[in-house]
């Protein structure tokens, strides 16, 4: 399926990324191999989505390298990435059934002249079998709990049959048979050589979703094997100041990881 | 049964049916982008904005469609400018360009002293004043504006819905908004000499809202929205004949009706789904 596994997806170099006069990303540099799910850890405002968002081409670096498929993010090919974004950013009442929605990931890869065909619609319902949303294909978005919307937008982005798959939070507000099944998926899609890239919250278990963890605090903390980042400590000290919404906690008194991480203000 | 066909056989009528059926189709065909990017504000300042354009052009004695065209055009392609950047808030650009650019026509026309009756006329509208080449340029903007529909269906549809996941994916997000802000333009346009600056904002959102009272997928919403507001411009054209009354307000106040009666169907479905 795809460029063999030893190859980089990704490659970012000092990265920076700018806001008007905020820094949220502050010289990161990573690569990502293809067949390979890198999560992205790090406490509200760490810059988690400002990288995916980078990468996606949404935002573009003040200075650093990027490379995407070796290319730059924008000139790729369209339906090359597929993006999902986190839950609230869409309008629910839009008219639109499930179908409607997941239908969107294949628009990229469509010429105008071109018409819905029926590979299109193949890959629709491949993706809905896939999120296990088939019975749901003609439920107008309104009407879906959190994780079904967020298995639609999941869905969307299998269809759209991407060469790079970033992820911002999934799991964030689903249930835990949800959060399985987008792991299983997830799982699949990098065992068929896809490289994955997911921003995330929860702590636990990363090392049955991830191949590698970038622990991110506007600067690369560190990156490596989930068992590797947690013997180094970054992950801890990230672990310990931040409980379960992400946020950084200021009611203990500094200790011992502080010293070794002063970039993590309390 | 003359008296009912009797409207149809005078030819500024028969031009002022066809031109209320082409502005019906296309204001409430975009209406459905309007509606859902939630552009009514826009619309509206386009149409005070084209204001001065048409004075400009009446004082100049060039055509009103070129200067209303040129003067909507830019200021839709300056929103999506401002809209972009976002560095103020897009409200009161709004807000404080349009005002300012009304007054500038208001301005202009009153320093006239020939009072221009044509010019009043686009404040409220006169379908009944349209004349052939009117017809021909109507229907020709029409056509643009409807083929645009039409090829670049897709791309408006998924850029309205979710734009930054459409952008991610390749598609060119500002590409298309800048597209959809000029056609917002030419429609107004072509819409002003039928209902007017004053109205032409309530046939870009009334019928597209009605239709999405009574629809879930975004293709029959469209439809019906199309739908709606062509019974409203031909029928309202066609009411003000034997009400004697104006065209404009009369076309508002069918397309405010059926809005309410959607409402009521809409409300109505509700309570038979709840009964067994």
């Amino acid at each position: 399926m795809h460029a063999d596994k030893n190859k980089d997806a990704v490659v970012a170099r000092d990265l920076v990324v700018r806001y008007e006069d905020f820094t949220a990303l502050v010289g990161a540099t990573l690569r990502v191999h293809y067949g390979e799910a890198l999560g992205i850890v790090g406490p509200n405002g760490s810059g988690k989505s400002t990288l995916l968002k980078t990468i996606a081409g949404l935002l573009l670096p003040s200075s650093g390298e990027l490379r995407v498929l070796g290319s730059q993010p924008r000139k790729l090919p369209p339906g090359t990435i597929a993006y999902v974004p986190q839950v609230e950013a869409v309008d629910w009442s839009f008219p639109a059934t499930v179908w409607d929605v997941v239908s969107m990931g294949r628009f990229a890869r469509l010429r105008f002249w071109q018409p819905f065909g029926e590979h299109d619609r193949h890959m629709v319902r491949h993706a809905l079998e896939l999120v296990n949303m088939t019975a749901l294909a003609g439920r107008h978005i309104a009407r879906l709990s959190g994780g079904q919307q967020q298995r639609a937008f999941v869905a969307r982005a299998i269809a759209q049959e991407p060469q790079l798959l970033l992820l911002d939070e999934p799991t964030t507000g689903v249930d835990a048979a949800t959060e399985e099944a987008l792991r299983q998926i997830v799982r699949e899609l990098v065992g068929n050589g896809l490289p994955v890239l997911m921003a995330t919250h929860d702590l636990d278990r990363v090392d049955e979703w991830f191949d590698r963890l970038l622990v991110l605090d506007r600067r690369v903390l560190a990156l490596g094997t989930p068992r590797e980042v947690v013997e180094s400590g970054a992950y801890s000290a990230i672990r310990e100041h931040t409980h379960t919404h992400g946020h950084l906690r200021h009611d203990h008194e500094p200790h011992a990881a502080h010293a070794a991480h002063p970039e993590i203000k309390t | 049964m003359t008296v009912l066909t009797e409207p149809f056989h005078y030819a500024f009528m028969q031009r002022a049916f066809v031109a209320a059926l082409a502005v019906g189709l296309l204001c409430s065909t975009m209406g459905t982008y309007v509606i859902l990017r939630k552009l009514s504000f826009i619309g509206d300042g386009i149409a005070h904005a084209s204001f001065a354009g048409i004075v400009i052009a009446y004082l100049r004695g060039a055509n009103f469609y070129i200067g209303a065209g040129v003067v909507a055009v830019f200021t839709a392609v300056g929103i999506g400018f401002v809209h972009r950047r976002g560095r103020i808030s897009l409200d009161t650009t709004i807000g404080v360009l349009f005002t300012g650019m009304f007054a500038l026509g208001v301005f202009l026309m009153s320093q006239q002293r020939s009072y221009a009756v044509d010019l009043q006329s686009f404040l409220f509208g006169d379908i009944l004043s349209v004349q052939p080449q009117d017809l021909w340029l109507i229907l020709a903007l029409s056509v643009v504006v409807a083929a645009a529909v039409v090829v670049l269906f897709r791309g408006l549809l998924y850029t309205t819905f979710d734009p930054i996941v459409a952008q991610a994916s390749g598609i060119a997000a500002p590409a298309y908004e800048y597209t959809l802000l000029v056609m917002l333009a030419l429609t107004i346009v072509v819409a002003l000499q039928a209902v007017g600056i004053v109205l032409v904002a309530a046939l870009l959102v009334t019928p597209a809202a009605a239709a999405y009272q009574l629809t879930s997928r975004f293709a029959p919403m469209m439809a019906l929205a199309a739908l709606l507001g062509a019974v409203s411009t031909v029928g309202g054209l066609y009411l003000s004949y034997y009400v004697r009354a104006s065209s404009g307000a009369t076309i508002v106040l069918l397309a405010t009706l059926l809005f309410f009666g959607a409402i009521g169907v809409k409300y109505l479905r509700r309570v038979s789904v709840r009964v067994p």
